[in-house]
């Protein structure tokens, strides 16, 4: 019954404000306005809801005028790119591709008989001192292994088995999760840095286009967002993000994409920082793959603790993880731009207290695979 | 002289969402958008993705009031795009320093920035309208943006007649009011 006089208002203050009221109606309804500030309420704010349509709508129909001319003159053949027309490079590479092709194969040439000629005439100069610094130079490059192997990325680079796309070809990949409920994501910066197009995807499969908003190389983080019409913002996020650091000992679990399918890690928190004494970081004890970098770090309660990053492969079972709290501080440096100016993050979270299958299953939704090209 | 008049005519017609017109311009100056977005390390496609967001600035600035343009249409345009891909690079962290332009330019940040702020209006309203569901949607589509009068609708929709049709309707705007408002109020907490 009131929901039915709510509609018959609703009714009176749209044709009121189009105008298709007859005088002695639109008298009396003006009658009512003046002694009811709930129905005058609803006409103001009914009148900037059918502005926002008007123009929603408008702006609909001239996409659609934009795109039917677009089409119609890219038939007839009036607006493709000719030849002559292309960028500057390209015209200069048509024409001097020949020359630049023959250049080429002289230097190769040349450069082929050269290390020939060193390579017959060498040995005969049997220099031990170039055979010392041969080595030296090699000790250094063992080195150097030995420091890369330290600290490896947790990241499958041109993993062929994941390489079913069919839009691109797939290079890095990742986890990455929603810090609003709008699309902003988080993920490591070594997911993301050197890929021109990225693409999120979730458990079940969907895909959307993501775009880069900032890139903080030293703290290994990024924040990404979802930038494609497909994708339907969630109402709200399960998990909040902790502002504070967290306890040693406390007990932790990781959703990440180590492969197609997201899989569930458990540990806990086992140093405040991480590799080296690094304060930006901590440590943290779960079963990492590659593939899982970028992913959430959760503790009990529900609450995002850490971005996971790096694995140190000598020690087993020793992962680092970037704080939360930098999400917040990244986050606030990306305020400078107007149209992030509002995004806030919720420390709250509406999980804790269930108990962690109940979790997992709330939070996995939130939780995409990361792939860049 | 006589160009400057065709022009505000084309301006006139380009705010009635006029085809003519508005291919008219599409046929005189999409080539150099085009060309300026493909000199600077864009694709067809990203051209007429520019040209087009170009084009919904320019009708939008045509539609409002007070409106005056002061400068050709070919410059406007340029302008506009030249800034939309500037940022649009940005966003791919392809920033290059400044583009390889060859026309005049002129000031546009204000309407840019009236323009970012219209395209999150438009956004909002675009997710309010995705996250209504169906028949919702098609039927506030049918009412607010093919104009349909509530006798077509019923038919349309199989409602047994326009009354049913005006309560369902009523029903649906409500929902879309709640999506779209509580956007829109978050939005617009601190101004």
């Amino acid at each position: 019954m009131n929901e039915q006089n709510d509609l018959m208002i609703l009714d009176a203050v749209e044709r009121y404000i189009r105008g298709e009221m007859l005088p002695d109606e639109r008298l009396h309804f003006e009658n009512l306005r003046k002694s009811n500030s709930e129905v005058d309420q609803l006409v103001v704010e009914h009148t900037l809801f059918l502005q926002q349509m008007n123009r929603y709508a408008e702006r609909q129909d001239f996409r659609h005028t934009l795109h039917d001319v677009h089409n119609g003159l890219s038939e007839q053949g009036t607006i493709d790119i000719e030849p002559a027309q292309r960028g500057r490079v390209v015209q200069l590479w048509q024409k001097y591709k020949k020359v630049v092709a023959i250049a080429a194969t002289i230097a190769g040439v040349t450069a082929i008989a050269l290390s020939m000629l060193v390579n017959t005439v060498a040995p005969a100069t049997k220099d031990p001192k170039v055979i010392e610094l041969a080595n030296k130079v090699n000790e250094i490059e063992i080195k150097t292994d030995n420091l890369d192997k330290k600290i490896q990325h947790v990241d499958n680079k041109t993993n062929t088995a994941h390489n079913t796309d069919i839009n691109m070809a797939v290079n890095v990949y990742g986890t990455g999760f929603l810090i609003d409920p709008k699309g902003m994501m988080i993920t490591n910066a070594h997911v993301v840095k050197n890929s021109r197009n990225i693409y999120v995807e979730n458990n079940r499969g969907e895909r959307f286009r993501a775009i880069v908003l900032k890139l903080d190389v030293s703290r290994d983080m990024a924040i990404i967002k979802i930038d494609d019409d497909r994708f339907k913002p969630f109402s709200a996020l399960p998990y909040g993000i902790r502002k504070t650091t967290s306890e040693l000992a406390e007990p932790i679990f990781t959703l990440g994409f180590p492969r197609e399918e997201i899989v569930y890690g458990e540990g806990y928190l086992s140093a405040k920082t991480g590799f080296n004494g690094d304060t930006l970081s901590c440590q943290i004890s779960v079963a990492a793959n590659p593939g899982n970098s970028g992913g959430p770090i959760f503790n009990r309660n529900g609450e995002v603790i850490g971005i996971l990053s790096t694995k140190e492969t000598k020690t087993e079972g020793a992962v680092f993880a970037v704080q939360s709290k930098y999400i917040f501080q990244a986050l606030e440096e990306l305020k400078g731009n107007p149209l992030y100016k509002h995004v806030q993050l919720s420390t709250r979270s509406s999980i804790s207290g269930m108990d962690k299958v109940q979790q997992v299953k709330k939070v996995q939704d939130y939780v995409f695979m990361v792939k860049g090209d | 002289m006589k160009e400057a008049i065709n022009e505000k005519e084309l301006l006139k017609g380009l705010a009635r969402n006029d085809k003519n017109a508005v291919e008219t311009i599409y046929r005189e100056h999409y080539k150099i958008i085009q060309t300026l977005i493909i000199n600077n390390n864009g694709l067809a496609d990203d051209a007429r993705d520019i040209f087009q967001e170009a084009m919904i600035v320019l009708y939008e600035k045509a539609r409002s009031g007070d409106f005056e343009l002061n400068c050709q249409i070919r410059t406007y345009l340029y302008s506009v795009s030249r800034r939309l891909w500037l940022k649009r690079l940005q966003q791919l962290n392809r920033y290059s320093s400044d583009l390889v332009s060859t026309d005049n330019v002129v000031a546009v940040e204000d309407d840019l920035e009236e323009h970012n702020r219209r395209d999150a209006e438009f956004d909002m309203m675009n997710k309010a309208m995705g996250n209504l569901g169906e028949p919702c949607k098609s039927l506030l589509e049918a009412f607010y943006l093919k104009k349909k009068n509530m006798q077509e609708i019923a038919t349309d929709f199989g409602y047994t007649n326009s009354e049913n049709a005006k309560t369902q309707k009523y029903k649906c705007l409500v929902r879309l009011k709640k999506l779209f408002f509580s956007h829109y109020k978050n939005d617009h907490r601190d101004e």
